[in-house]
């Protein structure tokens, strides 16, 4: 904003130097920073909660989908929740953890990204983007160790190795490249044991939609915090595909035949064996 | 200690407009004009990485000329506003009077409180849903503000081409016509005889009213040789980007 004095641009913004849109902000308008934040000591509280995302890398590129739940304790907080979206033309975060911070996070490494484009006038690199987000992570420490932390994971389609990459994060900021597959969030555990199972190299874009729709019935299955096909309501997980195109997100029709695909076969294998 | 002379008020501020005049009409001018789809910025630069033609926001787009490293600095404020107004509100708060606003009260305190003032004069340029709703806002070196209507032209030769463009530019021209009309206009910057100026030498981008979200796409390459040549069907940036992996700032046409 203009400075309030006199309406012109305060010194904070022409001030040569950073393309960090995050930097700028902590130094201009700090309130604005999530992690600027602080809950009074020893005290938690309870918020929606986001659940289950996994990232699966295929022959094209990375698919990073999640389900549609938040839950606060033992209650539902949202059913058609977007834990999945586009951080930029190549990369993807989903979100674990508590929904109001991650969402907050996530809108801010959106404008990050787009910020540096446009000062730069060039791409970050994908590990530069896994790298910001940690910096970003590692700033919400504090709310982390009082319970609300939020845990996402990266996905982003490389163009100078030409394929697929994961990146996942602890509360610390730790960022860790994985291979092949990854999952976070409460369901995680049963949805990286499906993947286990389920993914192989060179899986194609189909098999690995239906793969990541398997892996998110199975943590619904066994997680009471993560959401299953909602066939009644007609809610499907959120599935982005990233590959040298760009990141897009399925529409409701393909995955409507998918998840019924699935639902189907599950009831005549009696719930999922093989 | 010697007692400074005496400056009379209309001195100072007439000598330091000179300055500023003087120093802008060093350098190539740019022209700003509204088409049918969209706002098209022209200007002469052989580089391609110091551009004086950038993306602010969603919808707004910034032109200078003058000395680079002043108004680099104000387009690095501008993204810096834009951002921060889109964070705090919503994309579609961010708006180019606001910008042109701020811009303005820099430029004038700058003017008349600084040792020196900006040599630079910039257009902040916002595309509508139809041309009436384009904006155009011309600022100068000394924070005044020009509301301008379908187009502007700044730098050393602004008034032998707005003359030009006065005469030829029509609303509903389309994009091929706008950018020769543009590029004619520049060539013949002088009274003498026109310069030969390609499209190598040119620096040329869109505001593509089509667009949703990010409507700013620079034009280089066949593209440009395509809309600059009358006789080529090309008369609009095409819809899709192009097809290449990476950043998607540029149309080429290749």
């Amino acid at each position: 904003m203009s400075s309030e004095i006199d309406g012109r641009l305060p010194a904070a913004f022409l001030q040569p130097g950073s393309s960090s849109f995050t930097e700028f902000l902590s130094a201009h308008a700090p309130h604005l920073v999530p992690s600027a934040r602080t809950l009074p000591a020893g005290m938690t509280l309870d918020a929606p909660h986001g659940t289950t995302i996994v990232a699966i890398t295929y022959a094209d590129g990375v698919i990073l989908a999640g389900d549609r739940r938040a839950t606060m304790g033992n209650l539902i907080a949202n059913h058609e929740m977007k834990k999945v979206f586009a951080a930029d033309d190549y990369s993807a975060v989903g979100i674990a953890g508590t929904a109001g911070i991650a969402i907050e996070l996530v809108r801010l490494f959106q404008v990050e990204l787009e910020h540096y484009e446009k000062i730069e006038g060039a791409l970050l690199s994908l590990e530069g983007k896994a790298n910001r987000l940690a910096s970003m992570i590692r700033g919400n420490l504090g709310m982390a160790m009082q319970g609300l932390s939020a845990v996402p994971l990266f996905a982003g389609y490389d163009l100078d190795a030409s394929g697929g990459r994961i990146f996942s994060y602890d509360v610390t900021g730790g960022c860790y490249e994985e291979h092949d597959y990854h999952s976070v969030g409460s369901g995680s555990l049963f949805a990286r044991g499906a993947l286990k199972k389920l993914w192989r190299d060179g899986l194609s874009e189909d098999e690995t939609v239906r793969v990541t729709v398997e892996a998110l019935y199975d943590a619904a299955d066994d997680d009471s915090a993560t959401g299953g096909p909602d066939l009644g309501r007609r809610i499907w997980p959120m599935v982005a595909v990233l590959d040298v195109e760009g990141v897009r997100f399925l529409d409701d029709d393909r995955l409507e035949a998918v998840v019924q695909d699935v639902v189907e076969a599950r009831r005549t294998q009696g719930g999922g064996r093989r | 200690m010697s007692m400074p002379f005496y400056v009379s008020p209309e001195q100072l501020m007439k000598d330091r407009a000179d300055y500023a005049r003087k120093g802008i009409a060093r350098g190539r001018s740019a022209v700003v004009l509204a088409y049918e789809g969209g706002i098209a910025f022209v200007t002469e630069n052989p580089s391609r990485a110091l551009h004086k033609i950038s993306e602010i926001y969603d919808r707004i787009a910034f032109a200078a000329v003058g000395k680079y490293n002043e108004f680099e600095n104000l387009r690095v404020a501008g993204v810096r506003y834009a951002d921060l107004r889109g964070y705090s509100y919503d994309r579609s708060d961010v708006t180019a009077r606001g910008l042109a606003n701020a811009y303005a009260q820099t430029l004038g305190t700058v003017f008349t409180q600084e040792s020196k003032p900006y040599e630079v004069e910039i257009v902040v340029a916002q595309v509508g849903r139809t041309q009436d709703e384009d904006q155009i806002y011309r600022l100068t070196y000394d924070g005044s503000v020009g509301d301008e209507h379908g187009f502007v032209a700044m730098g050393g030769a602004a008034e032998h081409i707005t003359e030009g463009l006065q005469e030829r530019w029509t609303p509903g021209m389309d994009l091929g016509a706008a950018l020769r009309l543009a590029v004619e206009l520049l060539a013949h910057d002088t009274a003498e005889s026109p310069r030969e100026v390609g499209a190598e030498q040119l620096e040329a981008a869109v505001l593509d009213r089509k667009r949703e979200r990010r409507t700013f796409r620079r034009i280089a390459g066949p593209l440009l040789e395509a809309l600059l040549n009358q006789d080529d069907p090309t008369q609009d940036v095409p819809e899709i980007d192009d097809p290449k992996p990476g950043s998607h700032d540029t149309l080429t046409g290749e």
